[in-house]
């Protein structure tokens, strides 16, 4: 039967059929549907944010709201140290979480015996299939008294014990991608550095790694998504206080966890504060995307 | 033809309490005193025939709509003031809210003076040494901007300010937020130096205490008695020619069925 991708088309004229192809359209625009279901939904959530979120823009003004350090509503809607919390947690998790995640994926890949990586490999995907809030109670419980006695400050959640509880997190998602990227590069690129008489570690760190580059970015942009976008798990860790965070071993609120705790009751002019919150998550998610896109073509060239 | 007689049957019983309905008693006043009265409401309609319509506007225009007679029973979650009573009016207590400070068991504070907790929650006191505890800094907890709990809190204390002529918190912005009474006992019951506030009826765990307010026990008994200051009533107002319809609504609150609804609620009854 003839499909409708471009490869078939000489396949035709070679054997041309004489009724309408109705399958082949029918499978065609299912196709169409199927990947616009994604663009209509990023559309749709856009026009939603940007039409819901503007009349808080234009009452506060872009520059109070952006930068603005104090969350009072309804007469001070300064999201400034949210945007700082966020950007701090999701970053201080990228620290922590990615080399671990990269030396596990090279762990599984290249080094482990057959019988550790069957043990590690489907703990780590049983780690992404946790529901964030079992992860925001074990943060609760355990890396907040931790915090506590190890820094003796008198209340653990904070920055920090958000900054550990979204390193773990973003872990299957790095290792998991990393680890396939690594195990997809052709054989020839080990075999060529270990018959140039580099050892297994150096292969390891100067051939395979470079190599398998753009996947592994691919991993660490997923999870630092995962990261800023986490509300849940923060909510139970974190402290919540709109304040500035002094260091980072004081509470903080994140632009998800404002969201999400004041959505409920807001009305009128607070509840289009809390769209123009979520209008700022979504270009920085933009921002990120933009940048991974660049760099992975810049690796190319 | 049987068919036909059974729907006109339907019809007859469904549009029956229509045709009989009487006007609907009209409520109207404090938003906290309306989440109860709502219920109320909706019970008292299943076992009688009398619609009672209910709206959240606040305790002060309540005051008012009752004393103009724009609604046939205002609410209030506050005591009137002496410029705001008036002689045709009456008033009734339906239920009293309580609001409990909670520490830590290990914590050997035992209590608590308004002035004290107004300024713990300003952040103006920082060390539980101010107030004869152990030289370690205060862990403040809040609850969420959405909390009724928290809006009586402030309420009652005067944690309120005002920016650019809106009434705001006063409550620090560095004070840690819990989402929701469970979450408040979990960070007081693991946090040795931490205070936080509930509903009276809430504190049930054993590893929390509360402290007293001005050397009051925060109890039901000092609350009726009014002698626990962070605790406000629950009013009705009504003029008192009061239409039969609403006198036959107020009694059903003050009876026991009403009554074990308010406490259900998670308040204090009256009666």
């Amino acid at each position: 039967m003839n499909t409708c991708t471009k490869n078939s088309d000489s396949g035709i004229f070679l054997r041309p059929t004489p009724k309408p192809d109705r399958l082949g359209t029918f499978f065609h625009l299912l196709f169409i549907c199927c990947a616009m279901v994604g663009v209509v939904s990023l559309a749709t959530i856009a026009w939603f944010l940007f039409s819901e979120g503007l009349p808080a823009f234009r009452q506060a003004g872009v520059i109070e709201l952006v930068f603005g350090s104090e969350w009072l509503p309804p007469a001070l809607f300064g999201i400034f140290p949210m945007i700082v919390a966020s950007l701090i947690s999701t970053f201080g998790a990228v620290l922590i979480g990615v080399p671990i995640a990269i030396l596990t994926a090279v762990f599984l890949a290249e080094l482990a015996p057959k019988w550790l990586a069957d043990i590690v490999r489907p703990a780590v995907e049983l780690l992404a299939g946790i529901p964030s809030v079992v992860y925001g109670f074990f943060g609760l419980v355990v890396i907040v008294p931790a915090i506590e006695v190890l820094f003796n400050i008198p209340a653990g959640n904070t920055l920090l014990a958000g900054v550990i509880v979204l390193a773990i997190m973003i872990l299957p998602t790095v290792i998991t991608i990393s680890e396939t990227s690594i195990r997809a590069l052709p054989p020839v690129y080990k075999e060529g550095a270990l018959a140039l008489g580099a050892s297994h570690i150096y292969s390891i760190f100067k051939v395979l790694i470079p190599a398998a580059r753009s996947g592994i970015l691919t991993g660490v942009a997923l999870g630092i998504a995962r990261a800023i976008g986490e509300t849940m798990a923060i909510i139970m860790v974190m402290g919540n206080a709109p304040a500035m965070p002094g260091s980072i071993l004081e509470p903080a609120r994140t632009l998800t966890a404002n969201i999400a705790m004041e959505m409920s009751y807001a009305t009128g002019i607070h509840a289009s504060a809390l769209y123009s919150t979520g209008i700022v998550l979504l270009i920085f998610i933009v921002l990120l995307n933009a940048g991974l896109l660049y760099i992975n073509k810049k690796s190319v060239h | 033809m049987k068919n036909v007689i059974a729907l006109t049957a339907a019809i007859a019983l469904l549009t029956a309490p229509f045709t009989t309905a009487y006007a609907a008693v009209s409520v109207s006043g404090s938003t906290s005193v309306s989440n109860v009265v709502e219920v109320l409401a909706e019970t008292y309609q299943k076992s009688s025939r009398h619609n009672v319509d209910v709206q959240g506007t606040g305790s002060s225009s309540g005051i008012l709509a009752a004393k103009n007679g724009t609604s046939m029973i205002g609410m209030s979650s506050r005591e009137l003031r002496p410029d705001e009573a008036a002689p045709d009016t009456q008033q009734l207590v339906i239920a009293r809210d309580g609001i409990a400070l909670i520490v830590n068991n290990n914590n050997p504070v035992e209590s608590l003076t308004r002035e004290q907790i107004k300024r713990i929650y300003r952040k103006e006191i920082t060390n539980w040494q101010e107030v004869g505890g152990d030289n370690k800094a205060i862990v403040v907890v809040t609850r969420d901007a959405s909390s009724g709990t928290r809006e009586a809190f402030e309420k009652i204390l005067g944690l309120k300010r005002r920016v650019n002529g809106i009434p705001v918190t006063s409550i620090s912005a560095a004070a840690q937020v819990a989402n929701g009474n469970g979450m408040v006992k979990t960070l007081v019951a693991n946090n040795d130096y931490a205070i936080s506030y509930i509903s009276l009826g809430s504190v049930d765990d054993n590893l929390l205490k509360s402290l007293k307010v001005d050397n009051v026990e925060a109890s039901e008994k000092n609350i009726l008695s009014g002698q626990y200051s962070i605790a406000r009533p629950f009013i009705l107002l009504f003029k008192n020619e009061l239409d039969p319809q609403a006198a036959d609504f107020i009694r059903y609150i003050m009876s026991d069925t009403g009554q074990s609804i308010v406490a259900e609620q998670g308040y204090i009854r009256v009666n």
